[in-house]
């Protein structure tokens, strides 16, 4: 059996690494357009900050590749896929021939079109190592300052690994308050305050109307010089290998339970797909490491021959700024249930007899008890809410339950 | 594997098995040395009702949401089925606290990095200190 695997990111890892536990004898090829080995993408700007360094980033031992017999191919991109002929043509030429077929292909940045982005000549990204070495070197010497173009997950990451390197960070949004995807107004306020503690200017309900090489000019008027631009604004499904084979593809590709694609041995897990989110029903791309990791695993066993299927997607975040720790998980649709006080702030959208969401600033105790409940889509009428509202404790669940969770091997 | 069990019937609510565990991670021979007019960060927790009172640590899940979540790869699960954390790996980002179902993994005390139970492989005690001085006998370590 011969499986080849497109993307050597959590996804792609995970996939590798469960078709091993299952196939000792199968030849794994792992595509890879970076020259690296797999690293905790998520640590860029730990990198940065210098929490993490290049040889703790590494996702796996040194020996990884070799010890699991691996044909690992860095620096090696794929262009097509023929489903027909069951083979992916590589850069350079190359075709190789597979049996079953994973793409993980992630995702890339997107930034819309905006007046004079090309004369800006130190203009960076933020979703890989290498974007991370370059912004790194640009920020060498004199201290520079910095204009991020987006207050979302990837933009505040991005500023706190810089914000004490560089002579100032600004940051754009149209939204009205920073990380609009995951927080509302009031935890948002939370997490500005650190920042701005650390220096940061924000400019929301704002955009860039035009770039010259050195400014932004802000639609509301506003003139923001800066030496280093970073954008993340957003991402976009890697779609067009299998787009273009012929399988399906609304915003991500489209895949089963089972992270099979429309095209026949062909499976899809991570960034590049749209899961089922348990909370909304609805499709989504939830590109987060925990769904691709079990995206991927999932991917991995149906490939071997197994029979798994991953069916509890949701989306989940846990960020920190600072020290400033912000966990949420699920959709914030229902009843709302608020504590604030100070610099913590605690919200749960609790839909009918179950929990829907949390938002939890600087209250990350048992955070997982809430997220489990989602997970579950435990009935609330089958715990004591009003115990669980105040702090997640097991203490709210009913002795059976409690045994389950306790008194055997989980 | 061999597990660390609390028997709920059994447990006090004494919180010692959270001063043990804190005293066995200190790196320190002398408790009160390691314990006296300090705040304890341990990695068990003991959860009081009005009539109930059990202890929680790592249950060391067969297939541990925290080990697939970890983005820095910090987090894996040995041969022998333990789950371990790796503590310069860490960066501290607690996408396993937000994915542990029992609350049994913590930001550590210096918030750099989660803690969580090793069942004190990883310090000098080498067997579970929670166990070993449970008055009661109601935290275990066994097979089931």
């Amino acid at each position: 059996m011969k499986y080849v695997i497109i993307g050597n990111s959590a996804a792609g890892i995970a996939a590798a690494e469960e078709i091993r536990a299952r196939d000792k004898e199968g030849e794994v090829v792992i595509l890879s357009d970076e020259k690296y080995p797999v690293y905790g993408r998520p640590l860029i700007s730990y990198y940065l900050l210098g929490a993490t360094d290049r040889e703790r980033m590494n996702y796996r031992s040194p020996d990884f590749y070799e010890k699991n017999n691996f044909s690992f191919r860095p620096g090696t991109r794929a262009e097509k896929i023929d489903a027909q002929a069951k083979e992916v043509l590589l850069s350079g030429g190359e075709k190789v021939k597979y049996d079953k077929l994973l793409v993980a292909t992630g995702s890339r940045p997107f930034t819309p079109p905006i007046a004079g982005l090309e004369k800006v000549k130190k203009r960076f990204s933020f979703m890989t190592l290498d974007d991370a070495l370059s912004l790194e070197k640009a920020l060498a010497g004199k201290k520079k300052r910095v204009f991020i173009l987006g207050a979302g997950l990837i933009g505040l990451k991005c500023l706190e690994g810089i914000a004490d390197r560089a002579n100032g960070v600004a940051v754009a949004d149209m939204a009205g308050h920073i990380l609009p995807s995951i927080l509302d107004e009031a935890g948002a306020a939370v997490v500005q305050r650190t920042l701005g503690a650390h220096g940061a200017e924000f400019y929301l309900n704002d955009s860039v109307a035009e770039f010259e090489e050195n400014a932004a000019l802000l639609k509301s008027g506003k003139r923001v010089p800066f030496d280093v631009l970073v954008t993340a604004v957003g991402v976009r499904p890697n779609t067009e290998l299998v787009k273009e084979a012929g399988g399906q593809v609304r915003r991500g590709i489209v895949i089963d339970d089972h992270m099979r694609t429309s095209l026949p041995d062909v499976y899809a897990a991570g960034d590049c797909t749209e899961s089922r989110d348990i909370v909304s029903g609805e499709y989504r791309i939830l590109a987060l490491l925990p769904n691709a990791r079990f995206q991927g695993r999932c991917a991995g066993a149906d490939m071997a021959g197994g029979d798994e299927a991953f069916d509890t997607a949701f989306a989940m975040n846990a960020i920190g700024f600072f020290g400033t720790r912000v966990l949420t998980a699920g959709c914030y649709a229902g009843e709302e249930y608020t504590e604030a006080e100070g610099d913590t702030y605690k919200k749960l959208f609790i839909g009918d007899n179950v929990l829907n969401g949390f938002i939890l600033v600087n209250e990350s105790e048992c955070a997982g008890i809430y997220t489990d409940l989602i997970r579950r889509r435990t009935p609330l009428s089958e715990v004591d809410f009003a115990l669980l509202e105040k702090a997640p404790q097991l203490r709210a669940f009913s002795a059976k339950a409690r045994a389950g969770m306790l008194a055997k091997e989980v | 594997m061999k597990r660390i069990y609390v028997n709920e019937k059994w447990c006090l609510g004494c919180h010692l098995c959270e001063y043990e565990c804190a005293f066995a991670n200190s790196g320190l021979t002398d408790m009160v040395r390691a314990l006296k007019g300090k705040t304890i960060h341990p990695r068990i927790r003991v959860e009081d009702g009005e009539e109930i009172h059990f202890a929680v640590s790592c249950r060391h899940c067969k297939d541990a949401l925290c080990v697939q979540s970890c983005i820095s790869g910090a987090l894996t699960k040995d041969e022998s089925g333990m789950v371990r954390i790796d503590r310069e790996k860490c960066v501290g980002c607690l996408t396993c606290v937000l994915v542990c179902p029992y609350g049994a993994i913590m930001p550590a005390p210096d918030g750099h990095a989660a803690q969580k139970c090793m069942l004190c492989t990883d310090n000098l005690c080498g067997e579970p200190n929670c166990v070993k001085h449970c008055p009661n006998n109601a935290i275990v370590y066994e097979e089931r």
